[in-house]
């Protein structure tokens, strides 16, 4: 029972992670319809500027551990999100009338492009980074086995929330939102009624970056070590939980980061660690297959 | 094209707008570049330490903007009304296109024949062959995915699961049970077809999307799988010690028990043999695939591909099975692509899961949209692009990666349709250039 | 032959549909729909916009599987279908039903004459032996694309598009595209073909056309016909049966002269203006 709820907390602790890059995945899925490929490499980029932060704080003696934090999560989600925007705006703009293959053929080029990047300008070794936060609470013991709950796991799961909640705050009560609902439903019909389409269309892509960059620092803080290679596996990851959720849903998007990241932790710890993987995208199939829009996305009447 | 133009091509754009877009420009290179290339984090001993490189980066920002400038001054000339020259140009490129449409069998015929005397040039190395055979390699799986995702219109990001799984049924049939590669590589595309309609089954009722995604799941478990199952694949060492192939049953060895390929020749031995032999083995399967697909493009279920990818629904509607036709697409993609691994892990005389990255998928992929989806042509071209050109910038090895990635989205931003977008009729009622008896057709708006 | 062309006597029921209901989630878009269509004649079903016309013809055609309902189609030939538990593509190929879109569904960068030619698509199979005989050339295969070639061609003639046969079928002005959709669909060989707005969008002269194409349809083939259509100079012209929805449900069934004079159609049309715009 204590390892379980070990692992339940170790799970809800990565799906967190997961849930955050799924949102970039199923808002811009939600809006033009393709599936972003470079979002997984966004995250990777998101989770290098939260340790150069650290680096350059850490250079100007600054030791304050909240301080670093507010900074270093701002900062990953301001560059991070212009990276969004950049890409958007350089590889997948251009091309919103061309047929749907050639933007995801540009989005994995965009992402070949800025994995190599990252390895050309950062260096292809393993970035590691000391612990910043360290220590945490022992809930329970049981037969030996302490349930430990650490201070980082907390500040993850504390920050998901937040974010959550003043993210559906943003699309469910503000114009903003609005136009982005709009977009979704009708991308013409929302020009023709005013409707900034490409501006709506950029800051969703700002939004699911910045949210992707939280991930990444997150990352960093809770292995400690981030290397060019991340994002691919992450991003797949992500895409997943967020079909798994139901595409284009947000609370789906959450929970289907939530249940990769269990479904991860107790395959790891139950059966085998090395085809964690494959349990995640083996669950993927099969609620595709009984279920092909996803948990909580809405049943699609085929239009004939 | 014109569909792409950008706000900032409007007639109206003036030199004004070109200043305040290369302001932009600036700000955003810069704050793209500050993390990366201003700073750098290095390690030092464990630790991990700052470094900069403000000089270079202020060079590379400075390049964007001047580029960007460039770019922006080129457009803002083209759409002042008193520039005909690009237009002739366009014709010129159109008549051009026209030429190569007419001829386009002429020019494959000259291409072939150019492969099959390849060998035998005055210039070519063993280098030029080896080269030539990847290539090949490459045309192959580009001409077989082109089945899947050109005609049927099925997105296949896992196609390499395939090819990997006809290098390990080469590999461990030949070094388990000894069977001969004649023997082995039509089962290797057998079992890679067995593979494509066990996941084709489930999966190919899925939107497109979710196609996409399952069949990278599908690729990334088999690699997963073979890394992982050490008893069974050898994990992550490989298998090695796979057999060359022989000349159907002549061995290019110097010496062996049996006679050797240059003793039944009366030829002096020469370690080329083997080279060119395998070069003309992929050429001639190669050569299968592309008979292939143009001829099955003539058939029913050639046509029922090409009819699925415009419209499932009225497929649908005409009593055609979607997912028999799917399956059948999804299993012969990958049939090919199982003859292409098994002839790769005979060449390389050694398979590891390395070989069967999602960057191959990604690749060959790549090959089919930037070539133009479903023109076989177009697939050559673009894999010329991405496998031979590479090897010109060996010298820039470590860009290599950074520049086919920043070239895949150029070329798809240029030319969405890619490099041979058009597409050639089945079956014609009319011949060609008759212009009396069928009404000339309006310029499709590519 | 076709099989629609084994004429039986005319007038005999093709599809008899009893009680169809078809809800979506709280929304019933039919409601105890029952009507019969008869060989050899056009069957029309009308309705103000949102009346649940085309949830009938995707209930019919496999779309959309009813809520409650028989769905009976007599094949002059093959026997009885119960189309309700059918699979969509096994209504086309195995009950013979045909039809088109009210968006026209072609395909677009396949041309003119691949277009009939893949709607000939299962008898193509069976001669090609599932490709074997076409891959190995094999005149077995060589004859039945010439007759699959004679058959599209007999109905470019019908629809006048033999001039056109090598365009892309995207590139046609659009009347010439619904004519091109009624032929595909012909070269199933239904025995019922279902025609979903066909006029729409047409000019004067072209619906007038049209008029002539589908009686000719009814006469030389002793087919069925069900027609769902707004313009009613086509209705009115042409039909032997005319089928009234509102709601969803059956309000008229008769003969255009008693459907034209019956009081509740008139209401329906004109007492109740507010009638929602969907196109279901």
């Amino acid at each position: 029972m204590a390892y379980f709820i070990q692992q339940l907390i170790n799970g809800l602790t990565l799906g967190a992670i997961y849930g955050l890059i799924a949102i970039g995945y199923t808002m811009v899925y939600g809006i033009i319809g393709m599936i972003n490929f470079a979002h997984g490499e966004i995250y990777m980029i998101g989770a290098f500027i939260s340790v150069i932060t650290f680096l350059v704080l850490q250079a100007a003696g600054i030791g304050f551990v909240p301080l670093i934090l507010v900074v270093m999560l701002i900062a990953s989600m301001l560059f991070t999100a212009v990276y969004g925007w950049s890409v958007e705006r350089v590889a997948y703009r251009p091309l919103r009338r061309a047929p749907r293959l050639a933007a995801l053929i540009s989005a994995i080029g965009m992402s070949i492009a800025l994995q190599n990047y990252v390895q050309l300008t950062q260096g292809a070794r393993v970035k590691a980074l000391a612990p910043i936060i360290s220590g945490g609470v022992t809930l329970f013991e049981q037969d030996g086995f302490a349930v430990r709950l650490s201070f980082l796991q907390i500040f993850i799961i504390i920050l998901t929330m937040a974010l959550m909640a003043g993210f559906s705050y943003l699309i469910d009560r503000t114009p903003l939102g609005r136009q982005q609902r709009a977009c979704e439903q009708d991308r013409t019909m929302a020009s023709l009624v005013g409707v900034n389409v490409d501006r709506t269309i950029s800051t969703t892509f700002v939004m699911g970056a910045a949210l992707a960059a939280v991930a990444g620092m997150m990352v960093t803080l809770y292995y400690g070590v981030v290397d060019f290679f991340i994002g691919f596996l992450a991003g797949v990851k992500a895409f997943t939980a967020a079909v798994l959720g139901g595409i284009g849903s947000l609370p789906g998007a959450m929970l289907g980061g939530l249940l990769i990241g269990l479904i991860e932790a107790f395959w790891s710890a139950y059966f085998s660690i090395e085809y964690k993987d494959v349990a995640a995208f083996s669950i993927l199939v099969l609620v595709l297959i009984f279920r092909p829009t996803g948990l909580l996305g809405k049943p699609e009447i085929e239009k004939v | 094209m014109s569909e792409i133009r950008i706000k900032t091509d409007a007639p109206e754009a003036s030199f004004r707008d070109v200043a305040k877009d290369a302001l932009l420009t600036a700000v955003v290179a810069l704050v793209l570049a500050v993390p990366f290339i201003g700073l750098k984090s290095d390690s030092v001993g464990i630790a991990l330490a700052l470094q900069t490189r403000w000089a270079e980066m202020f060079a590379i920002v400075g390049a964007v903007v001047a580029g960007r400038v460039l770019i922006s001054l080129f457009r803002l000339r083209r759409v002042q009304p008193r520039t005909p020259q690009p237009q002739k140009r366009a014709g010129a490129k159109e008549l051009a296109a026209a030429w190569g449409g007419k001829h386009i069998v002429l020019i494959g015929v000259a291409g072939f024949a150019f492969a099959a005397a390849l060998p035998f040039m005055p210039f070519s190395s063993r280098y030029t062959i080896d080269i030539g055979t990847t290539f090949l390699i490459y045309v192959m799986l580009g001409w077989g995915l082109n089945i899947v995702v050109g005609l049927a219109g099925l997105l296949d990001l896992g196609y390499v699961a395939f090819y990997a799984v006809g290098a390990y049924s080469y590999a461990l049939l030949s070094t388990e049970l000894g069977w001969s590669f004649w023997v082995c590589l039509p089962l290797a595309g057998l079992f890679a077809a067995m593979f494509g309609v066990i996941l084709g089954f489930p999966v190919l009722r899925l939107r497109g999307d979710y196609l996409a995604i399952v069949t990278l799941g599908f690729g990334e478990i088999i690699r997963v799988v073979l890394t992982n199952w050490v008893e069974f694949s050898k994990g992550p060492n490989g298998i090695s010690g796979i057999p060359r192939p022989s000349f159907f049953g002549f061995s290019f060895a110097r010496e062996a028990e049996s006679t050797t390929f240059h003793e039944l020749f009366g030829i002096a031995y020469s370690s080329q043999h083997r080279i060119v032999f395998l070069y003309f083995l992929i050429l001639a399967l190669a050569g299968l695939t592309n008979w292939f697909t143009l001829r099955m493009r003539k058939l029913p279920t050639g046509r029922a591909w090409e009819a699925l990818r415009e419209d499932e629904i009225a497929c649908r509607s005409l009593g055609i099975n979607p997912t028999n036709v799917k399956l059948s697409a999804f299993a012969l993609g990958a049939m090919f692509a199982g003859f292409a691994g098994s002839f790769f892990s005979t060449r390389q005389g050694f398979v590891s899961p390395e070989s069967f990255t999602f960057m191959e998928s990604a690749i060959i992929l790549a090959i089919v949209v930037l070539g133009g989806m479903g023109s076989q042509m177009g697939v050559v071209l673009a894999a010329f692009a991405l496998v031979i050109l590479p090897e010109w910038f060996r010298d820039f090895q470590q860009y290599r990666m950074l520049l086919f990635g920043v070239a895949m989205v150029l070329i798809m931003v240029l030319k969405p349709t890619g490099v041979m977008g058009s597409r050639e009729p089945t079956i014609r009622l009319h011949k060609k250039d008759q212009g009396s008896a069928a009404e000339a057709q309006p310029e499709t708006a590519r | 032959m076709t099989a629609a062309q084994t004429i039986a006597a005319q007038g005999e029921a093709l599809l008899e549909v009893e009680h169809l209901t078809m809800r979506f989630g709280g929304l019933t878009a039919i409601d105890d729909l029952s009507f019969t269509a008869r060989r050899g004649e056009i069957t029309s079903i009308i309705g103000p916009n949102g009346a649940g016309k085309t949830t009938v013809f995707n209930c019919l055609t496999g779309f959309y599987k009813p809520t409650v309902g028989r769905l009976k189609l007599s094949h002059p030939t093959k026997g009885e279908h119960y189309l309700e538990r059918m699979e969509g593509f096994r209504i086309a190929q195995v009950a013979d039903i045909g039809r088109t879109f009210q968006n026209i569904r072609l395909f677009p960068k396949m041309t003119v004459l691949e277009n009939l030619i893949v709607a000939q698509h299962n008898a193509l199979m069976r001669a090609s032996m599932f490709a074997v005989a076409g891959l190995l050339g094999l005149s077995r295969y060589r004859n039945a694309e010439k007759a699959a070639v004679e058959k599209a061609c007999h109905w470019l003639e019908k629809v006048n598009l033999v001039e056109r046969a090598d365009w892309e079928a995207g590139n046609l002005p659009y009347g010439d595209q619904r004519r091109l959709e009624i032929a595909r669909a012909m070269c199933i060989d239904p025995v019922l073909l279902c025609l979903d707005e066909p006029a729409a969008g047409l000019n004067p002269r072209e619906s007038l056309e049209l008029n002539t194409l589908l009686k000719a349809i009814r006469d030389e083939q002793g087919i069925g016909v069900l027609l769902i259509e707004h313009d009613m100079s086509v209705v009115m012209g042409i039909s032997d049966h005319i089928v009234v929805l509102d709601h969803g449900r059956k309000i008229s069934d008769g003969d255009p002269a008693f459907v034209r004079n019956d009081p509740t159609v008139i209401k329906a049309y004109l007492g109740e203006e507010e009638g929602e715009d969907d196109h279901a």
